[in-house]
Formats: C-alpha cells, structure tokens, sequence
C-alpha cells in the first residue's frame, strides 16, 4: 500500500516537473505577445514584417532585413555545416578506428561546450580579418567598397557552421549507429563495397533522422545571438551579398534592448521577439514532423 | 506512444532551450575600462546620520547609467533613502525640473538661453566624443564637416581627405545609444541619417575592437575608452584631451546637468553634494570628465 502511494506520488511529481516547461513555455509566449502586440497595432502587421528601414528612433520599424538576415545566415551555416557534420558522423559510425575515435569524439564534445562569445571572439580576431583581406585583395575590384570589412554574412555563417556541428555530427551518429545491422550485411553480401553501403544503403535508411538534426541545427543557428553581434556587422539593411553586413532578428533584439527607451522601440523589439518566436516553433514544428515520420516507419 | 512523448518533451525542451539562448541577451553594461587603484580618498565630511526619503530623477538617457551609479553608491551610504532613475530624454528631464514632477531632471545638453533661469543648474560631469581611426591610418585631423560628409556618405575614401587611397568603413553604434545621440546631435545635426551602409557596434568597447581592427575605419568614442589601439584624430585642429575640453576649445562635448526647481534642500541637498564630493566626481571620472 504504501509502496503503491510512492510510486503515485514519484509519478506525480515527475509530471510536475515535466509540466513546468510548458508552464514556461506559454508564460514566455504570452508575456512577449502581450508586450508586442502594440508594435503590430502601431506599424500594422505587415508593413513591421516586409518594410525595409528600421529607423527607430524616427519610429520607422520594419524587420524585412532582420527576417532575411537571419535565413541567410543560417542558410550559409547549414550549406557548410552539414556535409561538414555528416562527413565526420559517417566517419565516426562506420570508418573511424578507435584511436581516431577517441580524438575527435572529445574534441566535439568540447566545441559543443564553448560559449557562444568565445567563438565570437574567435570569429572577430580570425574569421572576420581574414574575409577582409580576401574582400580587399582578390575581390576587390568587384565588391562595394562599403562589402570590404570582413563583418558579413559569410563571416556569422562560418561561426554558426562550426558552433551547430556538435548537433549534426551526434545525432547523425546515433541515427546510422541505431540502422539495422541487417541493412549492412545484406548490402556487404549482395557485393557491394563499404562506401557503396554507407551512400546507398545506410545513409538513405537513416534519412529522416539526419534531417531531424538538420532542423534542430537550423533552430540553433536561428537562435544565436552574440557570436553572430560581434562578426555580423549589425547594419539593418537587405544583405546584397555574402559579403555585405548583416543584422538578424535575435541581434535586433539583443543590440538596441540595453538603451531602447519605454514605448514604440522597445516594443518594437519585443514584437521582433514574436516573430522570432514563431519562427523557432515552426522549425521545432518541423524537427517533431520529422522525427514523428521516424518512429513510423521504424 | 511513449516514445512519441518523450519526443514531445524533447521538442519542448529544445524550445526551452532555445529560449533561454535568448534570455541570455539580457542588457550588458559596457565593460568598465581598466584603471590603476586611485588611492583612497581622505576621510569624507560625515554624512548627516539617519537620512531618509526619497529621490524621483528624470531625463536624458545619456546620464542614466551614471546617474544609476552615483545612486547605488549614495544608497549604499545611506539605506534610508531611494532613489529613482527614469529615463525620457534631455527635453523631458527641463520639463520635469520646471514643472517639479521629478525632484532633479537631467540633461545632457547645455541649456538654450530661453531655459536658462527657469531652474537651478548643477554640472555633475563633462562628456567628451573622440572621433577614431586606425593608428596607422595618416589622416590625423579632421574638420567637422569631413566628418559629417563621412558619416552620412558623402566622403567614401580616405584620400578624399588626404588620406591613402581605400574605402572608408564607417562604424556606428546602435540606435538609443547616448553616445550616438550626443555625436547626432554635435556633429550630424538634428534628423540627419547616417549612412545606411555603416556598420553597427554596440558598446563603446566593441566599437574600439571594431577600429583596431580595421585599418580603413572610422567610428566614435567616448572618452574613457580610448587607448593606444585606436587613434583619436584632432577636430578642427584640436586634439581629443580632457583640457582641451575642459577650456572648451574641443567641440565634440556635452555638459551633464542636474536641474532642479528651486535651490535643492535636504536629501535631494544632501545627493548633489555627494554627487560633487571628490567621492561622487571619482565614480564620474571612471567613463566621462569631472567637474573639478
């Protein structure tokens, strides 16, 4: 009996923990709506989502730039971040020998434990000089003299590419590691090479859960904040190339929010908070489908 | 099933996570510029025991952070009182001082000669904008309105004012800054737009990186951060130092003002003559110039 009321009550409070996190989350929710909202009743909906000069001060809001920079950014951390992620997964799943392993499985572990300032810093002092000497020297007869500073789109990409490849290269691992071995020695037996069973065979199997990381790594790349501040230049303006400055919505926030006085601009910024809020549940929306279709078919 | 709900936990979780990424970007102070121990000042005039009461300031944004330090250091001396820092703007701080809807209003601007004698004036601090470049950059002077050319677009190469030939990277701080704000206003003018392509850094220690950084920049500092990383170049003619300041030949500065309705009485007495003891001008001396 009383064994029994234990274990209820273990149950229970388990619950409770776990419901605190939705608790958060609508508190979170409701509080930067509420706190938003008048930006949107201000500047109408659709001029803050699409216009194209952020002026605070003169009370002109809108965040196109800011919305744009963020999937450029991420576009750009995505399109090198994971052929980089999956190279190094399928490496330490199927090829690695255990002496390979036991140095890159650590030396991942740690990029996963740096805080996101010191590869800002890393960014600023190495990243961003080195894309400015690229941008004066060989590019630089044909990029605006105004491109040529190192702080851009390519430069947030790079930092963010290399800060999302813990996500990629662990959860790719466990998806090819978590594939039937009878794939494999089906696959070997029928003749085919090892390269052939990891292109054909394994990574086709493990599909979904690789694009499972891919979303949750475009959901860390969207949220980061203050690596992408110190090598992106900030300027809220429509980037024109990889080379051009760029703000994203989370550095908008981030930058102006110290100083922003009571009123329009703050709330201003908590309504880019919103969007950036709704655009991080459609990606986790996204990373659920997916891993949702996993369980499916497994 | 249970699997499918501990995906659920997991996703929640992950936004959680997320969430907290962005809490994370909660207000910085701008890094306090590194400075020798000053030594301990003789002892203070005993402050009258027991104070008490309570301090409404308003105004400019600019002296906010040093009025919120003098503040804490005030109330850390005397428990009894509370002081309140709001803040609105140099206009709104007059306002307040005429009106006396705030015991001390604040201004980072001098007073124009209709204001002047409305209400009592108290000049807590100096603040002094140095415009920097690289050191190896050869252009050492500038006239203000080279750099106004420069900051609004106009003037895009640094041989245009005798510098090499290369594009100038324009550096600016974010918009609210009060150091943006005073530059604005001594230099641009009122409703002039910097140009669109300026790039944007968001304390005055990020700005100093930015221009050591970078041999073709150009950006704005407040005084208490300049250094030997970045080279502070002379406006019309005049070098960026606190005496040339202080003698007011330098024109890139402002007065910080508290203004109050009337000769201040008791704690709001007994707070200005902290804020002008050589205590109160030490914690002014840490980022902007004393009055003494």
């Amino acid at each position: 009996m009383r064994r029994a009321v234990f274990e209820r009550g273990s149950e229970v409070a388990l619950f409770l923990a776990a419901l605190i996190a939705v608790v958060i989350i609508v508190l979170i929710g409701t509080f930067i709506l509420i706190e938003g909202l008048p930006a949107f009743e201000r500047t109408g909906l659709l001029n803050f989502l699409l216009g194209h000069e952020w002026r605070p001060l003169q009370g002109v809001f809108g965040i196109f730039p800011m919305i744009v920079g963020s999937i450029a950014v991420t576009a750009v951390a995505l399109a090198v971040g994971v052929p980089l992620g999956l190279a190094t997964a399928i490496f330490l799943a199927e090829i690695a020998p255990p002496r390979a392993e036991r140095l890159v499985r650590p030396a991942v572990e740690l990029l996963a434990g740096i805080p996101s300032v010191v590869y800002g810093l890393f960014g600023m002092t190495m990243l961003v000089p080195i894309i400015r000497a690229l941008a004066q020297t060989w590019l630089g007869a044909s990029l605006d003299p105004q491109f040529r500073a190192g702080y851009s789109v390519l430069a947030a990409g790079l930092v963010l590419a290399i800060m999302i490849l813990p996500t990629i290269i662990n959860i790719a691992e466990d998806v090819l590691r978590a594939q039937p071995l009878e794939y494999k020695e089906g696959s070997l037996a029928l003749g085919a090479t090892h390269w052939q069973t990891i292109a054909c065979v394994l990574l086709p199997a493990a599909r979904p859960g690789i694009v499972a990381a891919i979303v949750l790594a475009m959901g860390r790349a969207i949220g980061e904040t203050m690596a992408v501040i110190m090598v992106a230049g900030n300027t809220p303006v429509l980037p024109q190339s990889l080379f051009s400055p760029v703000r994203t919505l989370t550095s908008n926030i981030a930058l102006e929010m110290p100083y922003a006085g009571p009123g329009a601009h703050s709330q201003a910024l908590y309504a880019t908070g919103v969007v950036l809020f709704g655009l991080t549940m459609v990606v986790n929306l996204a990373a659920l489908l997916v891993s949702r279709r996993r369980v499916k078919r497994g | 099933m249970g699997i499918q709900r501990m995906r659920w936990l997991t996703v929640l979780l992950a936004v959680a996570l997320v969430l907290g990424l962005l809490a994370g970007c909660a207000p910085k102070k701008p890094a306090e510029p590194a400075k020798p121990a000053e030594p301990q000042q003789p002892a203070q005039p005993q402050q009258p025991q027991g104070l008490s009461g309570s301090i409404q300031i308003a105004g400019s944004t600019s002296v906010q952070p040093l009025s919120e330090e003098l503040a804490k250091a005030f109330m850390t001396k005397n428990p009894g009182v509370t002081i309140n820092v709001a803040g609105g703007g140099s206009g709104a701080g007059i306002k307040a001082a005429q009106n006396g809807t705030a015991d001390i209003g604040a201004s980072s601007r001098a007073l124009k000669p209709e204001e002047k004698g409305t209400v009592v004036e108290h000049q807590i601090a100096t603040d002094g904008i140095a415009v920097v470049v690289h050191p190896s950059n050869k252009v050492d002077g500038l006239t203000l309105a080279q750099v106004k050319d420069i900051f609004t677009g106009k003037i895009t190469n640094w041989k245009q004012v005798g510098g090499k030939d290369a594009p100038i990277t324009v550096f600016r701080r974010e918009d609210g800054s009060g150091t943006l704000g005073a530059f604005t206003e001594l230099v641009l003018g009122e409703g002039t737009k910097i140009t669109d392509k300026a790039l944007q850094q968001n304390s005055n220690g990020a700005m100093r990186t930015a221009v050591a950084g970078d041999p073709n920049a150009i950006g704005f500092l407040s005084f208490g951060y300049l250094n030997n990383e970045v080279k502070a170049v002379k406006i019309e003619g005049v070098e960026a130092t606190v005496d040339n300041v202080k003698a007011g030949k330098y024109k890139l500065s402002r007065p910080f003002l508290y203004l109050t309705q009337k000769q201040p009485e008791g704690v709001v007495k007994a707070y200005i003559d902290f804020v002008l003891s050589p205590e109160g001008q030490q914690i002014v001396g840490k980022e902007y110039i004393t009055v003494k």
